[in-house]
């Protein structure tokens, strides 16, 4: 049996603005993943931690707000503590061309910046399928 | 008598009972209005006969009931809308200097934006607040930043309209304490504070206590601003994040207006007189791309507005029965793709919202899907709303739109659409009972969802992003806020801590703590007594936590 | 050290790898479950179920607290639906009890329906034996909707806490459809509206034909209100009130002995059919024996017959 692939949607911070995050999951979820969804305002603790019981294979994290080069990494840094750093993490939202290097450095594998269409997610995902399937 | 010769009448009677009383007070911009090529416009266009009791009926004339064709019996010809800026980020110091700039380009009122930790109640210093100090908005955690925010801004001079809600008590007992500093009276300040907390449960999230609490807050601050701050618009019913969140124009307006009955229906159960509060509600509505639907919208969320008013809550006077209303451009409009196609964007919705008899308008810069706006395009998006005043020549007439038959069919099915809406709404119990069921947010959602499979789909053509796309650089010039402010104004914090009279801030923050035990005390006087000794808004928030609980997000998708 | 140990010992990311073995039906599993088995049956399972939108959840969030303030540890197996269309799925349960996901004494897991071979109850009842083994004290098994599987999956439960609310129409249903006989204890939510005491009437009318004989085991129907946490004090006592009645008259014992018999049915079922299956080389002639169907040369009990005849045959010559 083909593994079912486990994906986690997040929103780290105080940011309330769900609606990319809320299709993101919604379109994931028709494309066939299971999809787990925290809701707003999480720490990036909990995310973490949430991110190891489910046993998920990918963490995605949404922002608006800025926070992103303070709280994307930090949710890394979590999921280092739990050792849970071979969880893939992207994340997506109002993100600067210039801060994509830093976060790449800090362990984001992706970034996706507002407009992105869906099936470059699902690409991105299934490019790292062998990935998840060989743990 | 022909029906010509009726509408001619009732225009009479307008002119003499309304019109004159405006006119006498309030001047036009003019005497006599032009078009551009010199042909003399006419105050109010009218239908060339037809049947003169359904447009009194309908539309009626400007000023009064069913106000479908604008609020003010002269609108723009007497004054345009109020050109208003949303702007705040970083320090007080930072943000102060930005409205001090807007000011001397011509902008005639001020719009706080703050940050994620203020609009929760948070200080700088607290854990939930890292990464977000400053990062929307200004943050403010005492009377110390609210006073160095209006530094040299005499708030008897500007009106001020601040986004805030969970917490909009604290930020008004600061704007207060301001204002006497600086030798203002209460009844002198003019502004307005969102304080709409069911769209934050619906779709923006900075939500703190749960509905009843809550309300009662929004409540308290209705009945202590009837009385000692009369000029201020108490709250502001906003649609404007329900469309962000992807609603359709018909559902902006339905569950707005569905969240302002459930303000009158809490008002009323408080025991307040409807006429003493209903006058000082306002609105806030998006503007979208797409022109006549948005103008039928606004045009049609007034007429509803005032028969909801009159004949559902039997208010009596006409200010109560009034839909006045700010207006934002759409920022879920705007693309990060060539995003000088914005500006273009923004000029549409700023004649739908003109062409739709907004009061105040923010226009979005056309760098805000990257990151802060910056200077220069804060002035290109005040520029668009100049030139859509002084030179389009839409703002010379009154609804200009009016009797379009596109456009008042489209207003009348919008109406008949929101009914549906609201009649479903009243059925499951109120606005309150809606949101804990997740039926808003559900409609919402199915919505946005249809939206955005319909882009991918390049059904719905996004120009620059699923079509006539281009090869970009990466934009430059984007504006960043300090990641070590949060330290920074931790550190300002701790200042005012050390140096306020400590037992003054403790005796407050326990009168507080037992007057909202009592849910028949109004918890204002205690809010600006803590304010004023310098308490600071987390240690506000937290008495109020404790007291009431904290909402949580219950609706899963 | 093995999967089974760190289980044992209460590493969080090997139960959770655990938990996806179980999904995912990995190679390993039944190794790992009998591995784990005999350091099972210490903890008490509670099911929670009833319809879309009765707030099970936001219970199930305050039933943690209540848990965690008297010191027990608490497992959380919330099982929602696939998408019959995709095979995805949202699993946003979690999303209620998230206040408790910093908490180490509290392990939530959200599990897919997905198209189970050995159906949803078996997985569940797997996932339910890392949980136990593992040391939690309480495990609470959290279902969406009263069907068929849902009632398997209640199977798993020492305690069974049906909840109902007002105004969605469909708890009149719900009781005729056979779903009180799996609740020990009624919940009523939302009591706070007009109509919560009407259900409460017909609650306990259903109830009184049920025991019209046997008065004395009567199962208690309270009213809360999940969002408030208003009765839930109440609740959490009746709960623990009605285990002991049942531990004392022998009953959880002898559920306990049905669910191990059942889950060996369960078992026994899945790998005969699996057997026999990979005996006859079902798949790869099944488009052989719809021809000999279509042409009326076989029919379908004789040719069935007539293999397994000759398969049992040829392993017992063996």
């Amino acid at each position: 049996m083909a593994k079912k692939i486990r994906i986690l949607i997040g929103k780290p911070g105080l940011d309330g603005h769900d609606r990319g995050a809320k299709y993101i999951a919604r379109a994931l979820k028709d494309a066939g993943y299971e999809v787990v969804y925290t809701g707003i305002r999480q720490s990036p603790e909990a995310i973490a931690r949430t991110a190891v019981q489910e046993d998920v294979d990918f963490v995605g994290l949404s922002l608006l707000s800025g926070a992103h080069n303070e709280l994307f990494p930090e949710v890394i840094r979590q999921l280092k503590q739990e050792k849970a750093d071979d969880i893939i993490v992207f994340g997506g939202g109002v993100i600067p061309d210039d801060d994509i290097p830093g976060l790449t450095a800090a362990g984001i594998e992706a970034v996706f910046t507002p407009g992105t269409p869906i099936k470059d997610v699902i690409a991105f995902i299934e490019a790292n399928r062998e990935r998840v399937e060989s743990k | 008598m022909s029906e010509k010769k009726k509408l001619e009448k009732a225009l009479q009677e307008w002119e003499d009972r309304v019109l004159k009383k405006t006119l006498d007070h309030f001047p036009e911009r003019r005497e006599t209005f032009t078009t551009g090529s010199g042909m003399e416009i006419e105050r109010l266009a009218l239908p060339d006969g037809g049947d003169a009791d359904r447009y009194t009926e309908k539309l009626g004339f400007p000023g009064t009931y069913p106000f479908t064709r604008g609020v003010q019996p002269t609108m723009y010809r007497g004054r345009f809308w109020t050109m208003r800026q949303y702007a705040g980020f970083g320090t007080a110091e930072e943000s102060n200097q930005r409205y001090k700039y807007l000011l001397g380009q011509g902008q005639t009122g001020l719009s706080v934006a703050f940050d994620l930790p203020t609009q929760i109640g948070y200080d700088s210093d607290d854990p939930h607040s890292v990464g977000e100090v400053g990062k929307v908005g200004v943050a403010i955690d005492t009377l110390r930043d609210m006073e160095i925010l209006f530094d040299g801004i005499p708030l008897d001079k500007v009106s001020t309209s601040m986004t805030i809600n969970a917490p909009a008590s604290v930020l008004l007992a600061f704007y207060i304490a301001v204002g006497e500093k600086q030798g203002v009276s209460r009844d002198q300040l003019r502004g307005t504070i969102q304080n709409d907390i069911l769209k934050e449960y619906i779709a923006r999230g900075t939500y703190i206590f749960p509905p009843k609490p809550s309300l009662r807050l929004i409540t308290n601050i209705f009945a202590y601003c009837a009385k000692e701050v009369p000029q201020w618009n108490t709250i502001s019913i906003s649609g404007y994040h329900i469309r962000e969140a992807g609603s359709s124009a018909a559902q902006e307006v339905a569950f707005t207006l569905a969240d302002g009955i459930a303000y009158v229906k809490a008002a009323l159960a408080a025991g307040q007189d409807v006429d003493t509060f209903a006058g000082r509600l306002s609105f806030f509505f998006n503007a979208h791309n797409d022109l006549l639907e948005e103008v039928a919208k606004f045009r049609a969320a007034r007429r509803i507005w005032a028969r909801v008013m009159k004949e559902q809550f039997g208010a009596k006077q006409q200010k109560s029965m009034m839909l006045r209303f700010h207006t934002q451009t759409g920022g879920s409009t705007l693309t990060a793709q060539q995003p000088d196609n914005n500006i273009v964007r923004v000029a549409i919705q700023t004649l739908a919202a003109v062409l739709g008899g907004t009061q105040s308008l923010h226009t979005n810069s056309r760098d805000e899907a990257l990151g802060l706006p910056t200077e220069e395009a804060v002035r290109i998006a005040l520029r668009t709303q100049q030139i859509v005043a002084h030179e389009s020549g839409v703002a010379n007439t009154i609804d200009p739109l009016a009797g379009s038959y596109f456009v008042e069919s489209l207003t009348d099915r919008i109406e008949q659409q929101v009914n549906e809406y609201l009649a479903k709404i009243e059925e499951m119990g109120g606005m309150v009972q809606a949101i804990e069921k997740g039926y808003v947010q559900k409609e919402i959602q199915d919505s946005a969802y249809r939206y955005q499979r319909e882009i991918e789909s390049a059904e719905q053509v996004v120009v620059g992003v699923n079509k006539f796309q281009i090869q970009e650089e990466a934009p430059k010039d984007i504006l960043k806020v300090d990641p070590a402010l949060r330290e920074l104004q931790s550190k300002k914090l701790a200042a005012v801590r050390a140096e306020r009279d400590q037992s003054a801030v403790d005796a407050a923050l326990a009168a507080l703590r037992a007057a909202a035990k009592d849910t028949g005390i109004n918890l204002m006087p205690h809010i600006l007594e803590a304010a004023k000794r310098y308490a600071s808004l987390g240690e506000i928030c937290n008495v109020l936590r404790d007291e009431f609980g904290e909402y949580r997000e219950s609706i899963i998708l | 050290m093995s999967l089974a140990r760190n289980i044992i010992q209460g590493d969080i990311r090997a139960i959770a790898r655990a938990m996806t073995w179980i999904e995912n039906e990995h190679e390993a599993k039944e190794q790992l479950i009998d591995e784990i088995f005999p350091d099972c049956g210490r903890a008490t399972v509670w099911g929670i179920t009833g319809p879309p939108g009765a707030g099970k959840s936001t219970l199930t969030d305050q039933l943690i607290t209540r848990e965690r303030r008297q010191g027990r540890k608490v497992g959380i197996i919330a099982v929602d639906p696939s998408s019959p269309f995709s095979g995805g799925a949202i699993l946003g349960d979690r999303l209620r009890m998230q206040q408790h996901a910093t908490d180490d004494g509290v392990f939530i897991r959200s599990m897919a329906s997905r198209g189970h071979l050995g159906g949803v109850a078996g997985s569940t009842g797997d996932a339910v034996k890392v949980l136990d083994a593992a040391g939690f004290d309480t495990i609470i098994v959290e279902t969406i909707g009263v069907g068929q599987t849902e009632i398997e999956v209640m199977g798993m439960a020492d305690i069974v806490l049906l909840v109902l609310v007002p105004g969605l129409g469909d708890e009149i249903q719900a009781l005729k459809a056979g779903v009180m006989e799996i609740g020990d204890l009624f919940v009523i939510n939302k009591a706070d509206r007009d109509d919560a005491g009407k259900i409460k009437a017909e609650v306990e009318y259903v109830l009184g034909l049920k025991y019209a004989e046997n008065m004395a085991a009567k199962n208690p129907v309270l009213m809360v209100s999940a969002l408030t946490g208003q009765g839930i004090d109440d609740l959490h006592h009746s709960l623990y009130s009605y285990l002991n009645l049942i531990r004392s008259s022998g009953t959880l014992e002898q559920r306990r002995r049905d669910r191990l018999a059942g889950e060996l049915r369960t078992i026994a079922a899945a790998k005969i059919e699996a057997l026999v299956h990979y005996h006859l080389d079902f798949e790869d002639r099944l488009d052989s024996w719809v021809e000999m169907l279509y042409s009326r040369k076989e029919s379908p009990y004789g040719l069935m017959n007539g293999r397994i005849e000759s398969l049992i045959k040829e392993l017992t010559d063996k």
